[in-house]
């Protein structure tokens, strides 16, 4: 066996295939799922901030796209400016300007995973596995940097200390009551996530026992 | 009537239970003490009757509430246009129009000082207005929400307002009157603005002694051309037709069956020129001296068709249908009104139109159907001294209904029941229509029903919706000189009254509602349209918008754009304004420069309006979200000029200001 026969693995035979379809078709489906919701989310929110305050009766929002930022944008940036928050705008621009490259780089792997029907499938799918929780983790610095370096000359640098907003939950700042929530985008990430797991379970179960097989054979006729 | 006074209390009882319930709701929420919470202890303290506490239920609107309409009245001699919420009567804004309104900074800025410029006379500064008649905008004869016009009756000029930020965009000057009444009027797509004039005169600019009244002094109306999408009096477009010097008074556009036709009062058809320090009698017994005055019928589509063809001639530079041209072709005819009249409204079918004669008790109502065929067959009674067919009282009166004293004004209903003011009665009488709309209403037609005490003098009234092709009804308001004993002593000049009245039940009786005092002007009319035809803009559209052209103005600057430039003499500075500064913050200049100053509030947040307020040199200007505005002035005193917000922005709206210098 060849190495790159190694990595890609052993096809399936045409008449096991017709005969468990099931076994073969899992894999395929979880994994395959799991791309296409990361695609969809590259147009969704991941992330939502809202604000409440009395001069605000029905709140401000921003969202969080991998590549943009919505919502009342401008007006957070007026309100931040007087604690010395540097604009929204500025935020993680490197993430913004590759992430739909990225999160799609990171689809194709995991769907490549339904062809590589050897333990290797595991590494095609691990960024896809982990993609949510590295979000949250860059989203955790991105609030770390911005509420850890507040401009010193800002108005009310006096009043407010800096500081690391929530990623979830409510949290007060002056007169706003803040609500971090996780959106639809991020739920999306997650349920691919999950989606891997279970597809590479089926993907173990499918392809071992062919892979052993296939192996064994080489070892015999070695 | 037994069962009636039981449904009273009942009501009485309901009404009793909702404002319990409302105060206690009132006391949790707002944690506000509002009496021990029992109401007829506080009626009792407060001595109301029943009666007030159903009144005070039936207009009363809650914090965060919206009334369920809108009234646009004259602001009467401030040049201004009231906006009232209905029926809370709070007043919700105050609009500038003809005279400068430094909240609004209206006439600080170039771009408002530019549209009052347009309509002073050879070039002279007016400080103020005298608006009359305000016009909704009206598609298919019903108010669509999208324009305000209104007249200035002391210099016969026009207004337009936009009714997306509810400000004014154009005023265009009359180039033959002086003085105009009849105005503003809409015909029923908007059109057309009509104005007409009220104390002849011979043509703007010109002498001529008084002795040559009949000659040489005219009167006239002007039917303003409107372009709906640019939103502006297309000037070059419009045209007047002249009139005996009658002094014509108001006037009303036709709907439906008369559309294309305008009808219009006049009062001196004796022509009497005064002179009572002469030995003459005195205009008020002078041009009272005959019985009838002439309603004006005035064909306009075919004035704008003769118009079109070029059969007008230019004076002032203003094309104007002549009389004896209107006398040639059919644009003009009278119809003897009774004395002195002041009200001539279409009803909402257009069929009828109502004359009220100030000297005499009835209504007169006239048919247009009859007027219509008179026309056509040639019926007329003779001619008056300019040419003009007349057409026989008989022939064209419906039928006369004794109202009561002093009959002004008239509004209707959808119920088929119309209201006219009586101004020496300080009364609205409530009468029925007949032909047509006696199925509405079932009663005996052209019938005077009921009547209502007003405090006091009544001039117009507004019902809602109540002059155009579907009234609404319900609420009326009562625009009354004079309010007498009806507030505090504030001092001899006392506010007007407007006076709420519930119309709602047409089987029942009206029912005074709530008094507001008006303490600007004398307003004379004003319209009520339903809140929810109104499309307000939050913030303008863009930031740099220029709402003098209602589009993207090249002087309108994004953030990180702010600079000064130097050309010569002339400094022009971009300046940006946000919560809470302006950027630049020094401007410096030298003495005797010319100072270009352009300022955009930047901001997209509702509510977030900037002032800027320069003293010495005489300004403050209003910026809501988005807008660009610009001062220009010569900078002819040395000296440090703090500017500053002059609208409470923020937190830190004192620390939003910066310093002017001018280096000597």
């Amino acid at each position: 066996m060849k190495d790159l026969d190694l990595i890609v693995g052993p096809r399936v035979p045409k008449d096991l295939l017709k005969k468990e379809r099931k076994r073969f078709l899992l894999p395929t489906v979880f994994l395959g799922g799991a791309a296409f919701l990361l695609l969809v989310s590259i147009f969704l929110p991941y992330w939502k901030l809202t604000l409440f305050a009395p001069q605000y009766p029905s709140g401000l929002q921003v969202q969080i796209y991998v590549n943009q930022v919505k919502g009342d944008v401008k007006e957070i940036d007026t309100l931040n400016h007087y604690i010395g928050m540097r604009s929204l705008t500025e935020a993680a621009p490197l993430e913004r300007s590759l992430s739909i490259f990225l999160v799609a780089g990171i689809a194709l792997l995991a769907f490549a995973a339904i062809y590589i029907h050897s333990p290797i499938a595991l590494f095609f799918s691990i960024p896809a596995l982990l993609y949510p929780v590295i979000f949250l983790a860059d989203l955790y610095f991105w609030m770390w940097n911005f509420g850890t370096n507040l401009d010193p000359r800002a108005p009310l640098s006096g009043a407010v200390k800096p500081f690391v907003p929530p990623i979830l939950g409510e949290s007060k700042i002056a007169q706003f009551k803040t609500i971090a929530s996780w959106d639809i985008g991020l739920y999306l990430a997650i349920v691919a996530s999950i989606m891997i797991i279970i597809g590479l379970y089926f993907h173990r179960k499918a392809y071992k026992p062919l892979l052993e097989s296939e192996l064994q054979k080489a070892t015999r006729e070695d | 009537m037994k069962k009636n006074v039981l449904t009273r209390l009942f009501i009485a009882a309901s009404v009793i239970g909702v404002l319990l319930f409302m105060m206690t709701c009132g006391k949790r929420e707002a944690g506000q003490v509002v009496g021990n919470g029992d109401l007829k202890a506080i009626a009792e303290q407060r001595g109301l009757t029943p009666a007030d506490l159903i009144a005070a239920a039936k207009t009363y609107v809650p914090t965060g509430k919206y009334d369920e309409y809108v009234m646009f009245s004259s602001g009467g001699h401030s040049g201004q246009v009231l906006v009232i919420g209905i029926p809370s009567m709070r007043l919700l804004k105050v609009l500038a129009v003809f005279t400068p309104e430094p909240w609004q900074g209206w006439g600080f800025s170039k771009e408002t000082k530019d549209i009052l410029k347009a309509s002073y006379v050879d070039g002279k500064e007016l400080t103020w207005g005298d608006t009359h008649h305000p016009a909704l905008s009206e598609t298919n004869g019903d108010y669509d929400g999208q324009f305000l016009f209104i007249n200035d009756k002391a210099n016969a000029r026009t207004a337009v307002i936009d009714l997306r930020d509810f400000e004014t965009k154009q005023i265009v000057k009359n180039p033959l009157s002086l003085s105009d009444h009849g105005g503003t009027f809409v015909t029923p797509n908007t059109e057309w603005v009509i104005e007409g004039g009220q104390y002849a005169m011979p043509w703007t600019g010109k002498y001529a002694p008084i002795s040559k009244y009949k000659e040489e002094y005219r009167g006239m109306v002007t039917f303003w051309k409107f372009d709906r999408k640019k939103g502006r009096i297309i000037v070059e477009e419009s045209f007047a037709l002249e009139l005996p010097p009658y002094w014509q008074d108001i006037a009303d556009a036709g709907k439906k069956v008369s559309e294309g036709w305008v009808f219009m009062n006049s009062f001196n058809v004796e022509m009497s020129t005064g002179g009572v320090e002469k030995g003459n009698p005195p205009f008020e017994a002078g041009a009272s001296q005959l019985d009838m005055d002439y309603l004006h019928v005035i064909n306009l589509k075919k004035a704008a068709e003769l118009f079109k063809a070029g059969k007008t001639k230019k004076i002032n530079g203003f094309p104007v249908l002549t009389l004896d041209v209107a006398a040639k072709e059919g644009v003009l005819f009278f119809v003897p009104e009774p004395k002195s009249p002041h009200g001539a409204d279409v009803t909402p079918d257009g069929n009828y139109i109502v004359v009220s004669g100030k000297l005499d008790p009835h209504a007169t109502i006239y048919n247009f159907t009859k007027i219509k065929k008179a026309i056509e067959e040639k019926n007329f009674a003779g001619k008056d001294d300019y040419g003009i067919p007349i057409i026989a009282f008989d022939t064209a009166v419906e039928t006369q209904i004794e109202l009561g004293l002093g009959p002004l004004h008239t509004q209707f209903d959808p119920n088929g029941y119309a209201y006219t003011s009586l101004f020496l009665e300080s009364a609205v009488a409530r009468w029925t229509l007949g032909g047509p709309w006696t199925e509405k209403h079932g009663k005996e037609p052209w019938t005077l029903v009921d009547k209502i005490s007003i405090h006091y003098n009544v001039g117009h009234i507004a019902v809602a919706e109540g002059d155009n092709v579907n009234p609404d009804g319900k609420y009326l308001v009562s625009l009354n000189k004079w309010a007498i004993d009806r507030f505090t002593g504030v001092g001899p000049l006392l506010p007007q009254n407007f006076q709420l009245v519930d119309i709602s039940n047409p089987n029942g009786n009206m029912q005074l509602l709530y008094d507001m005092p008006i303490g600007i002007g004398e307003p004379h009319y004003a319209q009520i349209i339903k809140a929810d035809k109104l499309k307000s803009w939050d913030v303008y559209p863009e930031i740099g918008w220029d709402p003098g052209t209602q589009s993207k103005s090249k002087y309108g600057i994004q953030a990180g754009e702010e600079r000064i430039v130097r050309r010569g003499r002339t400094v022009e500075v971009f300046m940006t304004a946000v919560r809470s500064h302006y950027t630049p913050e020094h401007v410096e200049v030298r003495k005797g420069d010319r100072v270009i100053w352009h300022i955009t509030n930047i901001e997209r947040a509702k509510d977030a309006t900037h002032g800027f307020a320069l003293p010495y040199y005489n300004v403050n200007l209003s910026l809501e979200p988005g807008e660009t505005q610009t001062i220009e002035f010569v900078a002819d005193k040395a000296g440090v000029f703090p500017f500053y917000c002059s609208e409470f922005c923020s937190a830190l709206h004192l620390e939003m200001a910066g310093y002017f210098l001018v280096k000597p």
